[in-house]
């Protein structure tokens, strides 16, 4: 089968679905395509969002609802395989003919089962906060045997910064998010104790330093500098953990009832497999090379091929969102010549 | 016969066992100065501290041991500061450091 738009979005994430919003409010024809069988991206998998713990529902909702007020052509359940300037393929063959093409497709979680020294997916007791979110989303948090955790360890940076799994980059949103599910952890299980190891802490963004202040002033979560080293299990699935605290020059051990690994943003391996059908530039992180940082951010080495969100670095949603309103107005410009 | 001494000791395990330190005098010290917890390990005190120029007094670790559980030769270690007040005055988190000093004090004893 072939289609004809003007524009076609990749990936339905926050990005894409809100790229795909502009591009039909401004009159211009566009299909937005979707692996997934239904739209929302990583957001559908986390509770409440950083740093205001808004409901992330709360936020796909909007978005959905301008999108079906914005009479948006969405595919579903379909995988883009290949894509030009001027051409999206899909798996099941389907081809769509277009004047540009708005690349929103995101980023992969690391596997946290790579990083075997912590024993996730091995030991009953150590998590990712992916896996935390979920818990978040049930209400309760508890280990394999039902109870709720005493003492809970958050590893940040697991996946990031880090050669041995060639992932130079910094994941950026993690630090923000292991404060989050600190206090979190804190509101609903007041006596426990939640310990962050971390390298550095990087609080970024509006309101991101005060919600660190509020995490140690008021919930009392204990903040240590040092990278866990390993992870081993002990009797009733609790686990012992080695880190040195820096700040003090020493070795430290410690048994925790559950170890949170906070994972990063990762490239998908797509990434080069359009740059090599594109000529699109990759970083040595694998994600998208932006034309230029400061001034052309949504524009690729590809006249034509713009980009929105995760696919050239780690972001948070709005700022996933604000791209993707640039993205848009970009491409449109592109096709009106 | 008296043991012949060789000079061979046993070291003493310099890992912080946070399962074995007790951490009530701790939490103690931080439910009646929780500013303290806001600490980010910068070292401005340090930096600043009269004591620090002329001895091994080292302000910051000093206080991240107390909330480690590791007490051991902390009041001694205190005792070196003279209350001058120059950390409080560079502290990036408007730490009050003066009441931590005398608080670690007197919550510690002499250890
Ligand atoms: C644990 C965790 C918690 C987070 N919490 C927050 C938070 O509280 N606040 C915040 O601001 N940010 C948070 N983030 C960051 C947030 O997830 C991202 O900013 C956001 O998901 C980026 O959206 P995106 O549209 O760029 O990418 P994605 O969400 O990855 O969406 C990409 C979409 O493209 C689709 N796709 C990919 N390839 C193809 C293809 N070939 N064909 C068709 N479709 C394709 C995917 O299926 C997916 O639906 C968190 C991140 C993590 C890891
Ligand atoms: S944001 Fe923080 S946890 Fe995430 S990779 Fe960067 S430094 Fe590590
Ligand atoms: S100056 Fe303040 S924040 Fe910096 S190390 Fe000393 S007490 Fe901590």
């Amino acid at each position: 089968m072939i289609m004809q738009t003007d524009v076609v979005v990749v990936g339905g994430g926050v990005a894409g679905i809100k790229a795909a919003c502009e591009l039909c409010q401004a009159g211009s024809k566009c299909v937005l395509v979707e692996r997934d069988s239904v739209l929302g991206g990583k957001l559908r998998g986390w509770h409440k969002l950083f740093p205001s713990f808004t409901s992330s529902s709360d936020v796909i909702e909007e978005l959905l609802n301008e999108l079906k007020q914005s009479n948006v052509e969405c595919l579903l359940g379909s995988e883009v395989v290949y894509i030009s300037s001027t051409l999206c393929r899909l798996a099941s063959g389907t081809e769509i003919q277009c004047r540009a093409v708005i690349l929103a497709t995101g980023y992969n979680l690391f596997d946290a089962r790579i990083k075997e020294e912590y024993g996730y997916g091995i030991y009953d007791n150590v998590i990712t906060s992916v896996d935390l979110e979920r818990m978040f989303h049930t209400g309760t948090i508890s280990t394999l045997s039902g109870a709720a955790p005493e003492k809970v360890a958050i590893l940040h940076c697991v996946g990031s910064r880090d050669e041995k799994v060639c992932q130079r980059h910094c994941s950026k949103v993690c630090c923000i998010t292991a404060v989050k599910q600190a206090i979190e952890i804190k509101k609903m299980l007041p006596n426990s104790e939640v310990f962050n190891f971390y390298m550095d802490m990087r609080m970024f963004g509006p309101g991101y330093e005060e919600l660190y202040l509020t995490a140690q002033k008021q919930y009392n979560v204990h903040f240590i500098r040092g990278r866990i080293s390993e992870a081993a299990q002990l009797p009733k699935g609790r686990l012992q953990i080695k880190a040195e605290d820096t700040l003090t020059a020493r070795p430290l051990i410690m048994s925790v009832d559950m170890l949170v690994l906070m994972v990063g943003m990762k490239a998908p391996k797509q990434n080069a497999l359009f740059a090599l059908a594109t000529g699109l530039e990759l970083q040595p992180s694998g994600f998208i090379s932006s034309k230029d940082l400061f001034l052309e951010a949504v524009l690729t080495s590809v006249p034509g091929i713009f980009v929105a969100g995760t696919v050239t670095a780690p972001k948070t949603i709005g700022e996933s969102i604000s791209e993707a309103t640039m993205a848009s107005r970009a491409a449109l410009k592109f096709i009106e010549g | 016969m008296a043991v012949k001494n060789f000079g061979f000791s046993i070291s003493r395990p310099r890992t912080i066992d946070m399962d074995k330190n007790n951490l009530r005098k701790s939490n103690e010290i931080l439910r009646e100065l929780p500013e303290l917890q806001a600490c980010i390990g910068c070292g401005s005190c340090t930096a600043s501290c009269s004591a620090g120029l002329l001895t091994q007094f080292n302000f910051r670790k000093m206080h991240t041991l107390v909330r480690r559980g590791e007490y051991e030769g902390v009041y001694k270690e205190l005792s070196k500061c003279m209350l001058c007040g120059k950390c409080r005055m560079v502290c990036p988190r408007n730490i009050n450091t003066r009441k931590v000093v005398l608080l670690i004090k007197r919550t510690l004893g002499d250890f």
